[in-house]
């Protein structure tokens, strides 16, 4: 099998505190790939990491993507190399129109259709008319502003889209919604990373890995995995090791 | 002084039609007679139109142009007005007095344009004096076009009267080339059951010098206005804001926003302040300066932008 993404022993220190503890990790083409654990686990860290945000360079392995080593790229190198995130808090963006948000992430790949953003729109369920031309910014709810950020992602069209907690600030009815759009984007061509702490999100998974304390624990079968997590994970010390322990 | 009905007035106005385009307006409704417009370059009253319910009085002076502008009683305008007022030599002073009536009733919406486009050594003054009728509106529209010298000294001043039940609403750009020095100040009373909203929107590059102060006063009961600022400064650029809202009748309401987003060496100082001396009125603010939001920047990085792009994106999107 192909990846394409191989996480080696990755490690990521933060004001004297090591948060990814030696990451082992691959993900598939096409791969849906579910990151599970439970709070402080380093799930959120693990993402920022792979999209090289400031103050989250690694300290110590590799990130092989698409076969290539990009721990020294930039964040905008990473995406311009297929890579992108959704964060769990989107930004707002003042007086920036839902229409031009969408249309930054296709700019590399010969631009966006007026159909395409629209059919972006009514995959994360929103209105195209009511939507479009609204600005990303304080008038919209944290659960539009989500699905625009998903949107976002569907119009970038990523080899890998890191989605961290979709589902988070949106109504428990919307959870299938948001199954869909992973299973779009995969079928669209792109692997999808998941953090997630629902189990219909990771059962909707090729695959899942629990992390805790920094490491991946175990991959294999979502419900397997989700089960593993629940029966054997709770509680957790989400305990992060001093440098000096390791 | 003349007593003019707006009408066929125009001359040749190529060379400010081609500066009132740059500045973002379409120099064809200039020549629309069904809307009402007005261009003055320098001195000169370069073109007029007008439509039924608009009298306007205008006088050329050494250095401008005086206008006295009136809305009459119960006429609700329907297309907007346009008024044009630039200098296209490189050096020069314009000086505008504007006195402005919308009487009891009456409705209109003045889209200015105010460009600039060789200014090395220009001053740019306006004085005006705007009074707002009982239950009429005034919506005002000023957009500057500077060209790239920064060479321009920017002054309007004005005293706005809302009188009951009356609305102002202005919203004063300056996004478009340097923007040299600009001291804005603009005072309102407000009376009962008024409202205002003004809204300023400046970027500043280089050594531009900018001085915004704008004034308030909730006089009447239930009289409700909004201040709204939002500056971008970069380079070696300085700005200076004062935002002042009086409360000094019951259930009058009013709030102060200033957002200002600095880079480079630029220094920004904000000041809302809020006095209140009616225990019903109620007035807030808030003000804001730093840097570009960083998940912002990161997040546009991560749809594929480089960093000065997403930069400039989220300046623009603050002032649009």
């Amino acid at each position: 099998m192909s990846y394409i993404l191989t996480l080696k022993k990755l490690e990521l220190c933060r004001d004297g505190k090591k948060i990814l503890r030696g990451v082992n990790l691959e993900i598939g083409n096409q791969e849906i790939h579910s990151i599970i654990g439970a709070n402080g686990a380093g799930k959120s860290t693990l993402a920022y990491t792979l999209m090289g945000l400031q103050g989250y360079e690694q300290n110590e392995g590799s990130i092989i993507f698409d076969g290539e080593d990009i721990a020294e790229l930039s964040i905008t190198e990473r995406a311009k190399k297929g890579i992108t995130l959704a964060w769990q808090e989107p930004a707002r963006f003042e007086g920036l129109k839902v229409r031009d948000y969408l249309a930054i992430g296709a700019r590399d790949n010969g631009g966006i259709t007026e159909e395409e953003l629209k059919d972006a729109l009514c995959k994360v369920d929103l209105n195209p008319e009511k939507y479009l031309d609204r600005e990303v910014g304080e008038a919209l709810s944290g659960g539009e502003r989500k699905r625009i950020e998903l949107a976002s992602i569907i119009t970038m069209k990523p080899k890998l889209a890191i989605l961290d907690e979709p589902d988070s600030g949106i109504d428990v009815v919307s959870l299938k919604e948001i199954v869909n759009l992973i299973r779009a984007l995969k079928e669209n061509g792109s692997s999808v990373l998941v953090i997630t702490h629902r189990e219909e999100i990771a059962a909707a998974s090729d695959k899942a890995s629990l992390m805790c304390e920094g490491v991946i624990l175990r991959s294999g079968d979502p419900l397997e995995i989700s089960e593993f997590f629940k029966n054997r994970c709770i509680p957790c010390d989400n305990r992060i090791y001093p440098l000096t322990e390791n | 002084m003349t007593l003019t009905k707006l009408d066929m007035l125009s001359k040749d106005t190529e060379d400010m039609n081609s500066a009132y385009d740059a500045a973002g307006g379409n120099s064809e409704v200039l020549h629309n007679h069904e809307m009402s417009s007005l261009v003055v370059s320098g001195n000169k009253v370069l073109s007029a139109n007008g439509t039924e319910g608009i009298v306007l009085e205008k006088k050329e002076t050494e250095n401008g142009v005086d206008i006295k502008m009136t809305i009459q009683k119960g006429y609700k305008i329907p297309l907007p007005v346009h008024l044009c007022f630039g200098l296209i030599p490189k050096d020069g002073i314009q000086e505008i007095k504007m006195d402005f009536v919308a009487e009891e009733d009456s409705e209109v919406e003045l889209i200015a344009h105010c460009t600039f486009p060789n200014a090395v050594k220009v001053v740019h003054k306006m004085d005006a004096k705007m009074v707002i009728g009982k239950n009429a509106s005034l919506k005002y529209t000023e957009t500057h076009f500077h060209g790239p010298h920064g060479g321009i000294e920017v002054l309007p001043k004005a005293y706005v009267k809302i009188e009951e039940g009356g609305k102002y609403y202005t919203n004063f750009a300056l996004i478009s080339g340097r923007v040299g020095f600009l001291e804005f100040d603009y005072s309102v009373d407000a009376e009962k059951d008024s409202i205002c909203e003004m809204v300023t929107k400046v970027y500043g590059k280089a050594d531009d010098k900018i001085r915004i102060l704008e004034k308030i006063a909730l006089n009447g009961e239930n009289a409700r206005s909004v201040i709204k600022s939002r500056i971008a400064i970069t380079d070696n650029a300085i700005s200076e804001f004062r935002g002042i809202t009086e409360g000094h009748a019951p259930r009058a309401r009013g709030h102060v926003d200033c957002m200002e987003v600095i880079q480079g060496n630029a220094k920004a100082e904000a000041i809302p302040i809020v006095r209140v001396d009616n225990p019903l009125a109620k007035v807030t603010h808030e003000a804001a300066i730093g840097c570009v939001d960083k998940k912002e920047v990161e997040t546009l990085m991560a749809r594929g932008l480089e960093e000065d792009d997403a930069i400039d994106i989220i300046v623009k999107g603050m002032l649009a």
